[in-house]
């Protein structure tokens, strides 16, 4: 077998926020980095977030760090590491201003300073009142984010490999990751990646499901590469349904809108959040609202003809507001709902959207395989930061404009750890582990190989029905159940799945079925792991978890204040404590969680 | 659910196997839940797996899509399909090389997008909090950051197709103008003097085919125009 080999300090898999604020720390530190894409960095997800990236700069009215945490810790219905969640909040402030050092176009106040919105769960004085935290660039955040993070990597000169997918991690005899293999998609060329240090920065896999906010290309090829390497993954069965997807487009619709004072209203005209979530309303956190959401339409209160969605209502917002601070979602909403919000309500329905688990690592962005800390039997050379990554700061719900500001600090500790880490190892690189590179190989030739197999998309469809109907915003125990059985006999399928397409010239036919192979992986850790956490908390609420005195919200710590590991082989279940000890602070102490 | 049946002819071209392009003509059946021409093209797929093309946010954000669609460059993922008269002609982005199908080779496009130092240039020393900027300094930048680089717009003006290797195209040129425009860029001079040249400005005839074209509903010709001001202002 000949594939050839390139050598690097480091390697980063995604060219994301996360990706590209870890090349950033490296490419400045003088390392030979490179940073393998499926698409140009600018097109990466990231360009889709829209609201906002939270820091306590308080630049509208008073805000601290810590009620940050606190509305933080909270919103993860206390599932989090209270240690990351910490960091997160203590470094927010740092790096919002450096991205605006990096030239991003952030809105202003008239005193010059960045402009702050409300957001769903963002409080002051630890849960009192709505505060303006979330700092926005009109309703296009990501995409100025993402571009502004673009422009600083071509001044520092990071070396980027667009349009390279990769397909495998490589680990040596110890565990030890060595970097990756990876095809070009306009050749099909296979190609190693050796590196002291390697980053996934891979996003999500909302593609699990059949209605997602997510791009095509969000298909958990990170969490697929960790887990066929033996890589556990955290905390799989919690997944964000945001509450305002265009109906039946699936299109994202910000919080932001209802940050500026937009309103769900259902099939009545009520303002029906006022029953679920007296004091915050709207801006209750986002499982709050989609569970409100879905029980409106189950009830017989949604609205258009099949009453399967609710409205969200800016009409009584200035048109000026809108035009300003919203263009974006006018845009989107004209175009996929074919409603301008100035004019008439927009109608929005629960959308898979953001994945709290992942590939599990500590603050510091160190994968760890420990099932007692974080800190220990961590995977050497092996990093993980953004949504692929589960640190864990969203624990079981994430907060809106988390995401943004994950990327950011996480992109940035990752990128220094693997700096001090490459400082520590020899100038030469070790061998390389060759059946790790042979399995890799031999999977698509599997694939190129395969006769009177299955279709693709067929199998593809399969698994997205069944992720959207056995494992959706309401979970009930017998659909689980039968739900691990389904997607189990997906897995079947995908094993002989087949292309007709064998071009070697950019393949997409090859490269969906490469990344329904990674999606497959998601889809199974998810699935059983929901099926085993027999408890409701924060995204994940079951029929059988039932809301008494010791367990309100269904929510049981007695049993289930702990993370989930899911291993591949033999799909075995591990769980490792919650860090209820911060850094500095004191542990923000358990409480029933209403808003 | 009412289904429907579009005609498409689509340019194919795989260098793998053919000696030359063609165009095909094929058809595929929506159904109500359809709204885009990318719907459409990802139902096309699943019949024909061989047709290839670039795909991600399905919004209009990610800039990946960009086609020539029945003359016309734009995103498959903003275009209405029942809006497109049929048969629907696509073909690529014009005036690049074709790399496969409707994917195109885009190097040449960023290379000019590089050559304008898309970053913002501050050498004074960072404050501890951010630069201030004005409601109405920041006003400046409306209608030049949200360009989302799809090349819809170069590659629909005539002075790019001719020089692609001396002509910035109204891309790398507006978002020349989006760091000329930013308070906080100090290098303005160096950026005229980096554009100070027969082609790489000038070749702008304000043809405007880029305004007609940009899906963001953005507007090349007028940055042009005031980077030409700026020129004129201080050479006077």
């Amino acid at each position: 077998m000949n594939v050839p080999v390139r050598h690097f300090d480091a390697v980063i898999v995604g060219a994301g926020g996360a990706g590209m604020r870890a090349a950033l720390q490296l490419s400045e530190a003088g390392l030979k980095t490179a940073v393998i894409s499926k698409v140009f960095p600018t097109r990466s997800h990231t360009v889709a977030a829209q609201g906002g990236v939270s820091a306590s700069l308080g630049n509208s009215e008073k805000d601290h760090w810590h009620w940050h945490m606190y509305d933080t810790v909270k919103g993860s219905d206390w599932l989090g590491d209270q240690d990351a969640i910490e960091y997160m909040c203590r470094e927010a402030p740092k790096v919002v201003v450096e991205l605006e050092h990096f030239g991003m176009p952030f809105d202003r106040n008239d005193d010059g300073t960045i402009y702050q919105r409300p957001f769903g769960g963002h409080m002051s004085n630890f849960g009192e009142k709505p505060v303006r935290r979330a700092c926005a660039a009109a309703d296009r955040t990501g995409h100025a984010m993402l571009h502004a993070l673009y422009q600083r990597n071509v001044r520092a000169n990071t070396q980027f490999f667009v349009e390279w997918m990769a397909l495998d991690l490589i680990r040596d005899a110890d565990g030890n990751v060595q970097g990756v293999v990876a095809m070009e998609m306009e050749t099909s060329e296979i190609v190693v990646f050796q590196a002291k240090a390697t980053l996934f920065a891979t996003g999500g896999a909302g593609r699990i499901y059949a209605s997602s906010t997510n791009a095509f290309i969000n298909t958990g090829d990170g969490l697929g590469m960790a887990a066929r390497a033996g890589i556990p993954l955290e905390d799989m069965e919690f997944w964000q349904f945001h509450p305002t997807g265009v109906a039946g487009a699936g299109v994202l619709i910000t919080e932001g809108v209802r940050g500026e004072g937009g309103i769900l209203r259902n099939s009545d005209g009520e303002r029906f959040m006022e029953r679920y979530a007296p004091n915050a309303k709207d801006l209750a956190s986002r499982d709050v609202v989609s569970r409100a959401m879905v029980t409106e339409i189950n009830e017989g209160r949604g609205c258009g003809p099949n009453k399967d969605h609710v409205l969200l209502d800016i009409t009584h917002l200035d048109p000026e507001v809108i035009m300003s601070k919203l263009p974006g979602i006018r845009e989107i909403s004209i175009k996929f709902a074919g409603v301008d919000p100035i004019k008439a309500p927009i109608p929005v329905v629960p959308t898979c959207h953001y994945q709290m688990g992942g590939i599990p690592t500590n603050y510091k962005g160190e994968v760890v395989l420990s099932t007692t800390d974080n800190h220990s039997d961590i995977v050497k050379g092996f990093y993980a930061a953004g949504e692929c990554a589960c640190a864990s700061v969203h624990g079981a719900n994430r907060l809106g404009t988390n995401s943004l500001l994950d990327l950011l600090v996480f992109g940035k500790s990752s990128g220094n750890s693997m700096i001090d880490f490459i400082k520590t190892q020899p100038e030469n690189l070790p061998e390389l582990n060759m059946a790790a590179i042979e399995r890799s190989v031999a999977r698509v030739a599997r694939l190129d190989g395969q006769k009177n197999g299955t279709n693709v998309h067929e199998a593809r469809s399969a698994m997205q029905r069944t992720m959207q109907a056995h494992c959706g915003v309401f979970r009930f125990k017998d659909m689980l159940a039968q739900g691990v059985a389904k997607i189990l006999e997906v897995e079947e399928m995908i094993k002989t799945i087949e292309i007709a397409d064998k071009s070697k010239v950019f393949n997409t036919a090859r490269l969906e079925a490469l990344e329904l192979e990674n999606l497959i992986e998601v889809a199974k850790a998810t699935m059983i792991s929901a099926n085993a956490r027999t408890e409701s908390r924060g995204a994940h609420v079951r029929d059988d978890a039932e809301d008494t005195p010791a367990n309100p919200n269904g929510r049981d710590d007695q049993n289930w204040l702990k993370h989930t590991l899911w291993h591949r082989d033999g799909n075995k279940l591990d769980y490792k404590p919650v860090n209820m000890t911060p850094l500095t602070v004191e542990a923000i102490a358990l409480k029933t969680r209403s808003y | 659910m009412t289904n429907e049946t579009i005609q498409f002819r689509v340019y194919r071209y795989n260098p793998d196997q053919d000696a030359k392009p063609y165009m095909q003509d094929i058809s595929v059946e929506i159904d109500s839940t359809d709204r885009k021409l990318l719907d459409a093209l990802v139902k096309l797929k699943v019949k024909d797996e061989t047709i290839s093309f670039r795909r991600s946010c399905r919004e209009g954000v990610c800039g990946s899509d960009a086609m020539n669609i029945n003359g016309k460059n734009g995103l498959a993922c903003l275009t209405d399909v029942r809006d497109l008269k049929q048969p629907i002609e696509l073909r690529p982005i014009p005036g690049l090389p074709v790399i496969r199908d409707l994917i195109v080779d885009m190097t040449q496009f960023f290379t000019q997008y590089h050559s304008i130092k898309p970053y913002v240039v501050n050498n004074s020393p960072a404050p501890e909090r951010e630069r201030l900027q004005s409601p109405e300094d920041r006003k400046e930048l409306d209608g030049l950051y949200e360009c989302i680089l799809c090349a819809c717009c170069s590659t629909s003006c005539p002075s790019f197709w001719w020089n692609p290797d001396k002509f910035v195209g109204p891309a790398g040129l507006l978002a020349a103008y989006r760091f000329i425009a930013d308070t906080r860029d100090e290098a303005t001079s160096e950026r005229l003097d980096n554009l100070e040249d027969p082609y790489r400005l000038f070749r702008c005839h304000s043809i405007m085919n880029c305004v007609d074209v940009c899906p963001k509903g953005l507007n090349p010709t007028r940055a042009i125009g005031k980077i030409k001001d700026l020129m004129v202002k201080r050479a006077v």
